[in-house]
């Protein structure tokens, strides 16, 4: 079957366009961007998380003027850009432990401080390292407005060790310990949580939400955190091609349909309180986003669509477009 | 400046002598006192620049202090028992990326049973980290230690971890010369990281390695660890001609010319047993001791030299390797291998001070004289209560539900805490 591709010739969504004024070019379209995450690393194609990095990184390098500094945990982005001495890093980059980047991340800000460096500092981790066992030190970083940029790559699972569950694992998928099996297939509803209000809920100066799906939006959102001090915490949403069941050419489009189906709602907020969303442009039924995804397939079993369970997730997005307000934006 | 204050807060002057630019702790007794004696230098501003870190669990602790370190500041840290092991993945890893932070250890037992009282459980449970691991025989030592610690570190990039007793050293006000800032200056040169994460020159840091390579960077890791046997003496003696006191180095002989039974132990020990080595010699006995301050790297052919010619080694160690026995006397015992077979030295192990129990020079007194007269098992338990423990092995063969051993032993010792004295 042959793809549809569909090219956007203006707007918010392309990378770069010589009609755009240079101001509001991506980064990414620039001849000058960093490449902090260069070619080469061994990600699986369509890696929503090598994007995201490479992304979330040349924005902060020229947020900061090349002043930077990123620690990783371990993951999959740290395991497919190091085999050393390959490595895809043009950026100073440090890898300690699973669960310790947040802290890492506080002692090097600490050392510039007290070298009276202007050096700034990113940290960034998979869901797990975030939102599981690190959850602990990247609080306590929270908590005492350490001067770190976290950004945590949500691919809603335990990618590097084989796409086992994590807390951030949606409602029914199958991953390798939440089996498509028995009376409640997949991942349980009811379990996991929300990072992006929780990092709020420590009254942190800024919390983001960003989509591999929208370039400018998670280039903007960058840069908005660069220009803050203390802690910042930002939440990309990167579709993973191998444990989602998706194809590699799809992950954009993926990435896309979870924003725009309200499962993944995107906005910012400062010091505890959601100042800005970014609307809905065109909604979309959850149902078109699972479809894509072979971790859901078991809603759709032998030509069955699983309506009652499907309902039960798009009321979740339904309910984040309520919540969120993220049909008007306003 | 001579000074009669508390062993925590000789250690804290002496660490904030060296300059630390970023400390990072979490509170646990015995560790208590020192870092909040350096929390007083940061914040009264007699210690800057200096950013003190409250962190929220030790595991951030020394994560912190990885990351400062591996930014290129002089990073410090302290922790006890439970903590330490909390920090365990992180003191490997420290160690691993070649990071040369200090830590003191105010050595503590470590439970279940809990329990805040001294002993080596915590040192030895992670003698293999890669750290080097110093015992101070007394607060001007545990002082000291520190100041040759960040050197040794530095000189290295391999961390240091500074092992002073819980209680006996960081609680106890003794006399301690406390150096001054120009004096430690001259002696602790300015820190020069071997690597660094900085813009100006981007390095990967904290890479994967496989088959490929695993083995010959562990190696690298454990050459470290052999040159320390030579830099240790080297800095030591230098401190010694520069402060007009001996501390730190390998280990010390005490009263071995001659000896036929040699006393081996670490840290505050060693202050009772030479006392008791000293009336033994008094009435004519032939024996001495081994302080040993440096336990890792261990120093092997030192330990050899220095117990050549005794008949009996009697390790006094405070910690008990289940299902094994003591661990400084397994180190003991392998450093005696190299021995020819007509001098073979019987090694008893002495398992004395568990969770604090007092180490008493009667006590002592009384398993030299039985070593020294043959008549000591290989492994011996210092004032342990056989009564308590057959009546609790008793009990668990009479009924399966005998319920938690700590509540039965404690019950049927009684509520005093008679045994301590
Ligand atoms: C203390 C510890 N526990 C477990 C692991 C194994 N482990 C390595 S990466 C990983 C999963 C990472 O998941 P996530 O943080 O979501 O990143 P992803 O690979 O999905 O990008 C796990 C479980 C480890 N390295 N360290
Ligand atoms: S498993 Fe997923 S997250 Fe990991 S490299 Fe492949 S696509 Fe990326
Ligand atoms: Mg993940």
């Amino acid at each position: 079957m042959s793809q549809r591709i569909k090219f956007y010739q203006t707007g918010t969504l392309t990378a770069g366009n010589r009609l755009l004024d240079p101001e509001t070019r991506a980064v990414q379209s620039s001849v000058d961007r960093s490449n902090a995450l260069t070619s080469g690393h061994r990600a699986c194609q369509g890696c929503g998380e090598a994007l995201g990095a490479r992304w979330v990184l040349d924005a902060a390098m020229r947020a900061t003027g090349g002043q930077l500094v990123v620690v990783n945990a371990t993951g999959c982005l740290e395991v497919f850009t190091t085999p050393y001495p390959e490595s895809s890093w043009q950026v100073p980059w440090l890898h300690s432990l699973f669960a310790n980047a947040a802290s890492v991340a506080t002692g090097v800000a600490a050392a510039m401080r007290s070298k009276g460096s202007a050096v700034r500092v990113v940290a960034q981790g998979g869901d797990g390292g975030t939102m599981d066992i690190g959850f602990g030190a990247l609080s306590g970083m929270f908590e005492r407005n350490d001067d770190v940029l976290y950004v945590c790559y949500d691919n809603e699972a335990y990618m590097n060790t084989g796409v086992q569950r994590s807390s951030a694992t949606p409602p029914l998928a199958r991953t390798a310990t939440t089996p498509a099996l028995g009376p409640e297939p997949g991942n349980e509803f009811g379990h996991g949580k929300n990072a992006p209000l929780i990092a709020m809920a420590h009254g942190i100066p800024y919390v983001a939400t960003a989509s591999v799906a929208d370039l400018h939006d998670l280039e903007d959102k960058v840069e908005a955190a660069m220009k803050v001090h203390g802690a910042r915490y930002l939440h990309v949403h990167v579709p993973c091609p191998l444990g989602w069941g998706s194809a590699s050419d799809d992950t954009i489009k993926v990435a896309r349909l979870a924003v725009q189906c309200g499962l993944f709602p995107l906005f910012e907020a400062e010091h505890g309180e959601v100042v800005r969303r970014t609307p809905i442009r065109q909604r979309q039924p959850v149902e078109a986003y699972l479809r894509l995804q072979r971790r859901f397939d078991h809603l759709f079993a032998g030509g069955r669509v699983d309506v009652e369970r499907i309902a039960r997730l798009q009321a979740i997005a339904d309910r984040n477009i309520e919540r969120f307000r993220l049909l008007t934006g306003d | 400046m001579l000074k009669q204050i508390e062993g925590s807060r000789g250690m804290a002057e002496a660490i904030a002598l060296c300059r630390p630019e970023v400390i990072c702790a979490y509170p646990i007794t015995p560790q208590t006192h020192i870092v909040e004696a350096l929390g007083e230098l940061v914040k009264s501003g007699s210690l800057t620049p200096c950013e003190f870190i409250n962190v929220e669990s030790e595991f951030s602790a020394l994560s912190v202090a990885i990351g400062a370190s591996a930014a290129g500041a002089r990073a410090y840290t302290a922790t006890s028992s439970q903590g330490l092991l909390f920090m365990a993945e992180a003191l490997y890893n420290a160690s691993g990326l070649g990071l040369p932070i200090v830590m003191t250890l105010g050595n503590r037992a470590i439970g279940a049973p809990i329990n805040i009282w001294n002993d080596h459980s915590d040192a030895m449970a992670m003698r293999d980290a890669g750290w080097i691991q110093l015992f101070a025989r007394d607060n001007q030592e545990a002082a000291d230690l520190h100041i040759q610690a960040f050197r040794l570190a530095e000189a290295l990039s391999c961390p240091v971890m500074v092992c002073v007793d819980g209680f006996i050293l960081t609680h106890a006000f003794e006399r301690v010369d406390v150096p001054t800032q120009g004096e430690v200056d001259a002696f602790l040169p300015r820190y020069e990281p071997v690597q660094v994460i900085d813009p100006a020159d981007p390095m990967t840091i904290g890479a994967m390695v496989g088959p490929d390579a695993f083995a010959e960077v562990r190696w690298l890791a454990h050459h470290k660890q052999l040159r320390a046997l030579e830099i240790i003496p080297e800095i030591a003696s230098e401190f010694e001609q520069r402060f007009g006191r001996r501390s730190g180095g390998l280990l010390r002989p005490y009263r071995t010319d001659g000896a036929e039974t040699i006393v081996v132990a670490m840290g505050s020990v060693n202050g009772t047993i030479e006392v008791v080595v000293d009336a033994m010699r008094a009435g004519g006995v032939p024996i001495g001791a081994l302080d040993l301050c440096t336990f890792r790297p261990f120093p092997a052919a030192a330990v050899r030299d220095a117990l050549r010619g005794a008949r009996r080694v009697i390790v006094v160690e405070k910690n008990l390797a289940l299902g094994m026995g003591g661990v400084l006397a397994s180190d003991v015992r392998m450093a005696l291998r190299g021995e020819p077979a007509d001098v073979q030295t019987v090694v008893h192990t002495v398992v004395a001070g568990l969770g604090g129990r007092a180490i008493t020079q009667a006590s002592l007194g009384r398993v030299f004289a039985e070593g020294h007269a043959g008549k000591l098992g290989e492994l011996h338990m210092l004032d342990l209560d056989w009564g308590v423990v057959e009546r609790e092995v008793a009990r668990m063969s009479e009924n399966r539900r005998s319920g938690p051993t700590a509540s039965n032993v404690l019950r049927d010792v009684g509520p005093s805490m008679r045994r301590i004295g």
